[in-house]
């Protein structure tokens, strides 16, 4: 819906070509096209004026003045900035404590009961550990009910002593765990506004007496410019180790990632990324940088594509391709590839250049099993030379396959078009986006 | 004509009595205008261009949309040079002024629940995950009750763990009775629940649904599917869909909004969460960009937390509370 930044970029590095040269005066167009693109990916107003200002010192300097291709240099800088302004590398949990506890802490609805289910389920699942639940909101309506019919779901234990005070539910929940050899404690707290000084006193309570090995704060990626207050007001009051990130499977920009670490230097942990219990992913830098960019999470994709992808199966079309041959029996095969992907529109959203129109199309997972039907409903030998597919052919296999005739021809002609392209990509004229 | 006259006029439409609550709380918010638009104010004595970054920023930090933002400074600036204004103090009904404009764009607001003539009237809630569906269906069932109004509530968040026993709780605080279920799927769970506020005679039926990200094209459906289920029972209902908004939503919640108008005639917003320092400035824009006002805000986590929304008290709002940077 909005115009994203690559968008942007892309016709400011057009814009910068045409010049051959940046200078003060052409690069001001493309710096306010940039700083409205990160405004609306909720980029902390102050964060934004100075990014603009170390971009545009940069974009002046020596290095690109003397660069072939500013344009592109231009871009790097861009993302480069974004990139160290979101911090390096990644960081990890703590994990040496024995039990080591965990407090989430965050604003009303942020997902932190969610958050502690996913968190529960991947410390099991992927590190080995036997993982404690604990239900420490007892204000909001059935909040220790939500939190203990997730622990039944992931068959992980759940400690609550209904609406007791949240301190001792805490401390007693430790001493549980450690008769009970749990290797992790995950506190579950109510939400609370930051501003809420009772509620607070409470959470500092809780961390004088049990001392957490890390405190995380929540944060929905929707919030906007009011993110920073919210950040500092629970900095201010708690040790924060590091942020969660949630409901990034939106289409917000997540623009407050930059407020968390530019301004107050705590690391983003994780990221969710789904309501499903194993949506939870580390949090990559580069990869949030070019979503704010708009430039597409190619790492993401290929990552996944590595996971459900056959190598020898990729290898076999990667080789055809090579050929300039592609029939349909390799359509197909990649057709049940891409499928184990996941949503079709996830996977364009993923990718750098993909044009706007292109990215808001919804495909509906039936349309490629009728796609699937209709191929299937060709001889092997169709599969391979859809040449010779005319009237009487078409129509059995529109028969077979219960689809109609139209959309027979339909997919032959997107076929077709698809391979005209390939040969495109082979013959070296396929261009890439920057 | 003065702001308060201009005010009037907007809600001339508006009953007598609504008017007197306005005029209530605008004491009030005359009396706290001690803002960072004054403060501005104090700091440029003339109108320059620094005076409009910061303004610009003022406007940005309370996340009102970019591009209404923008259209807005613009709009100022171009109204500065045609009718000369130099002094910055000339400028500050002017800000308001135009700030109005935007939210009010020649319609008539009404922010009240639009009745059914006769029979149960239904009131959907919708919106993203954690802004406070339940909790705000909870909140005005009690406004409701204390209305003397017989009110059922129907839990169709049947997907987050907890959520039924979440509205259960609320309906046993409102004395209002739930309808629920935890092997029936949404669409058939409100089926069940309007049914019976026919044969029942209920005054309203407030329906909850689960929280949904706006991308997600499958749980978009099913509201479609809810929206037609309630409205073959009851031809013109849902009477009203109301979307709830978070107030620390950023330009998010204008995709929001545009996302959920397709599927769903929204009639109004609840913004909630307005008790923290977030200005949910986002409304501005949404009102101007899809046309839907707020009807109600949520100002805390009791059951007497909500309120009906004040544009003026609001639009003053955005300007406090903003002082403690001295940069």
């Amino acid at each position: 819906m909005f115009e994203s930044l690559g968008d942007r970029l892309q016709s400011a590095v057009k814009k910068i070509r045409g010049y051959g040269k940046i200078t003060e005066d052409n690069i001001s167009e493309v710096t306010r096209e940039i700083r409205l693109a990160l405004l609306e990916a909720d980029v902390n107003y102050k964060v934004v004026k100075e990014f603009i200002a170390n971009v545009k010192e940069k974009a002046l300097g020596e290095e690109v003045a003397k660069s072939l291709k500013p344009g592109e240099m231009f871009v790097k800088i861009v993302k480069d900035e974004l990139v160290s302004l979101l911090g390096g590398e990644k960081a990890d949990l703590y994990v040496d404590g024995n039990p080591s506890i965990l407090m989430l802490v965050g604003l009303q609805g942020a997902g932190k009961t969610t958050m502690i289910g996913k968190l529960g389920l991947m410390l099991r699942k992927k590190y080995n550990k036997k993982p404690l639940l604990v239900a420490c909101d007892v204000y909001r309506p059935a909040a220790i009910e939500q939190l203990k019919q997730i622990g039944r779901e992931l068959n992980i234990e759940v400690y609550d002593e209904g609406k007791n005070d949240p301190v001792l539910i805490a401390k007693n929940a430790i001493n549980y765990a450690k008769e009970n050899k749990f290797n992790y404690v995950l506190l579950d707290t109510a939400g609370r506004l930051h501003i809420d000084e009772a509620l607070m006193d409470e959470l500092n309570n809780i961390n004088t007496d049990v001392k957490p090995d890390e405190i995380l704060l929540v944060v929905d990626s929707m919030t906007g410019q009011d993110a920073i207050n919210v950040i500092e007001g629970f900095n201010n009051t708690l040790p924060l180790t590091g942020a969660i990130l949630t409901k990034l499977d939106g289409d917000t920009r997540g623009g407050a990632a930059l407020s968390i670490r530019h301004l107050t230097n705590i690391p983003i942990k994780f990221v969710g990324v789904s309501e499903k219990m194993d949506g939870i992913e580390p949090f990559y830098p580069e990869r949030i940088a070019t979503r704010i960019l708009g430039m597409g999470d190619i790492m993401t994709m290929l990552e996944k594509a590595e996971e459900v992808i056959d190598q020898d199966e990729a290898m076999k079309t990667a080789k055809k391709l090579e050929q300039g041959k592609f029939d349909l029996e390799d359509f197909l095969s990649q057709l049940k590839q891409i499928k184990k992907l996941g949503p079709l529109e996830n996977i364009i959203k993923m990718l750098p250049g993909v044009p706007k129109e292109l990215k808001n199309v919804k495909v509906d997972p039936k349309d490629m099993a009728h796609i699937e039907a209709i191929i299937l409903s060709m001889t092997p030998y169709e599969r391979r030379h859809p040449e010779v597919l005319k009237a009487t052919r078409k129509l059995r296999i529109a028969k077979g396959s219960g689809r109609s005739v139209e959309e027979v021809n339909r997919l032959l002609k997107q076929f077709e078009e698809m391979r005209k392209m390939i040969k495109q990509f082979k013959n070296g004229n396929f261009k890439m986006p920057f | 004509m003065g702001l308060f006259d201009k005010f009037k006029n907007i809600f001339s439409k508006s009953k007598s009595e609504e008017l007197e609550t306005y005029e209530k709380g605008l004491q009030k918010t005359r009396h706290e205008f001690t803002s960072k638009l004054k403060l501005l104010n104090s700091k440029y004595k003339k109108v320059t261009n620094e005076y409009f970054d910061e303004l610009e920023e003022i406007l940005i930090m309370a996340d009102i949309g970019v591009n209404t933002v923008m259209d807005f400074v613009d709009r100022l600036k171009r109204r500065v040079k045609k009718e000369n204004i130099v002094d910055s103090k000339d400028l500050l009904d002017i800000i308001v002024d135009e700030m109005f404009i935007i939210y009010v764009n020649n319609d008539v607001i009404v922010n009240k629940i639009n009745y059914a003539p006769s029979g149960p009237t239904v009131i959907l809630f919708v919106g993203v995950n954690g802004v406070g569906k339940t909790t705000t269906i909870g909140k005005l069932a009690y406004k409701l009750v204390n209305e003397n109004k017989k009110v059922l509530l129907i839990a169709g968040d049947t997907f987050r763990a907890g959520a039924i026993e979440q509205i259960i709780e609320w309906g046993e605080k409102t004395n209002s009775k739930v309808i629920s279920s935890k092997d029936k799927d949404p669409s058939s769970v409100i089926f069940d629940g309007i049914n019976l506020a026919l044969e029942e005679n209920y005054d309203v039926v407030l329906v909850d649904t689960a929280g949904r990200l706006q991308n997600k094209d499958n749980l978009m459906k099913e509201l479609e599917k809810i929206n037609r289920v309630i409205g073959k029972i009851i031809p013109g209902a849902p009477h009203e869909t109301l979307l709830v908004i978070d107030a620390t939503t950023g330009q998010n919640g204008i995709s929001q909004a545009k996302s959920f108008k397709e599927i769903t005639d929204i009639s109004g917003i609840v913004l909630t969460k307005l008790d923290g320092t977030a200005k949910g400035g986002i409304v501005l824009a949404i009102k101007e960009t899809v046309g839907v006002p707020v009807k109600y805000v949520g100002l805390g986590e009791k059951k007497e937390d909500l309120q009906v929304f004040d544009i003026e008290k609001y639009i003053y709002g955005l300007f406090k509370n903003m002082e403690d940077e001295n940069d």
